[in-house]
């Protein structure tokens, strides 16, 4: 899922403090789990930023409300309305969810409440892990399951680095070193020769590095390409 | 017991400690409460195994949630007993009473009603 983390209140009123009527929009997906930005750490600001509003004396109505999904148009749609009265939308969802938000509120502005922070997975309960890059060329099948590209703090495609020590990494001693975790889980599948062959250069064009990525699933899509933030959608 | 404690202490009462919301507490503010403790059960006591001590961990992040919008955490507290304990709570009233009293009334009391 999607990791975010709220950003500091004082940060937030920066941004907000010039509007009038706002509304905190939370996203109850992956946000949610995180307990970052669902409808309700969507209310707990809104209350927070409700207070401050009163404290500096700066005269504001604050809402909240929430999505199943902000990343996606049939979820947003029945919100539209409502968000739209505001003079400014919050968005407490990931990045995905303010890029798509802003893209149909017209002449309201979509301000992110959240750092959306990686692709996690749950260490325990409130403990968040970044497990996977995005990479677009997933490599996991050599790897044991474990991905060097974000947990390896140097993305080595061949390790481990000089720099492992006890199976902690030189970067941060608290840190596993992934490189120890590959080689013991390769033991455990009993695959560890596969490690002998060598990786060549990864293509690194089909991650962020090589411009905006879309994936077209052809017998689901439409005909007519509908890009986010289109002219199109802004003017719908 | 016939015990006294100060009249300004309002009870909410809730199943289990377990069951505080930060809202709650949240609300409470903005509506210009000077001051919120929370009451819960001795520390190894809970009914509901580990209620109260997520209460406490609830109310520690409160604290600092309040501390940035410029209510000073010290107008809230948690504090541990059991039902059994009628000469301790009227002791925490007077004590959480007097804390609030020597910070004053609630910076957003005034605020509010010239809003």
């Amino acid at each position: 899922m999607i990791v975010g983390k709220q950003k500091p209140i004082s940060e937030i009123w920066d941004m907000i403090k010039d509007f009038k009527k706002i509304i905190v929009f939370g996203c109850n997906t992956c946000v949610a789990v995180c307990h970052a930005g669902g409808s309700k750490e969507a209310e707990i600001l809104a209350s927070l930023l409700r207070i401050k509003a009163l404290q500096e004396g700066v005269d504001m109505t604050v809402e909240s409300g929430a999505c199943e999904r902000q990343c996606e148009p049939e979820f947003i749609q029945q919100h539209l309305e409502a968000l739209k009265a505001h003079d400014l939308v919050l968005s407490i969802g990931c990045g995905a969810g303010v890029n798509l938000l802003s893209a149909y509120t017209g002449n309201t502005p979509v301000f992110p409440g959240l750092n959306t922070e990686f692709y996690g997975a749950v260490q325990q309960a409130g403990h968040f892990i970044e497990v996977c890059g995005g990479c677009g060329n997933c490599i996991l099948h050599l790897t044991g399951g474990i991905c060097p590209i974000v947990r390896c703090s140097k993305s080595l495609l061949n390790g481990p680095c000089g720099g492992t020590n006890n199976g902690k990494c030189e970067i941060n001693s608290e840190q596993d070193c992934a490189w120890c975790l590959i080689i013991e889980r390769m033991k455990q599948l009993d695959k560890l020769e596969q490690l002998f062959a060598i990786q060549p250069p990864k293509d690194w064009s089909r991650g962020t590095y090589g411009g905006p990525r879309e994936v077209i699933v052809e017998h689901i899509a439409a005909d007519e390409k509908n890009s986010v933030g289109s002219t199109k959608e802004r003017k719908s | 017991m016939r015990l006294t404690y100060p009249t300004g202490v309002k009870i909410i009462r809730m199943p289990c400690t377990g069951k505080l919301d930060h809202l709650y507490v949240l609300r409470a503010f903005e509506n210009g409460i000077d001051g919120v403790f929370v009451a819960g059960c001795l520390e190894g006591q809970c009914h509901f195994r580990e209620g109260n001590l997520n209460a406490a961990k609830r109310v520690k992040h409160i604290k600092t949630l309040l501390e940035q919008v410029g209510i000073d955490p010290e107008r809230l507290a948690m504090y541990n007993l059991s039902a059994a304990q009628g000469p301790r709570w009227a002791e925490i009233c007077t004590e959480f009473t007097e804390r609030i009293r020597k910070l004053g009334p609630s910076p957003l009391r005034n605020k509010r009603q010239k809003a």
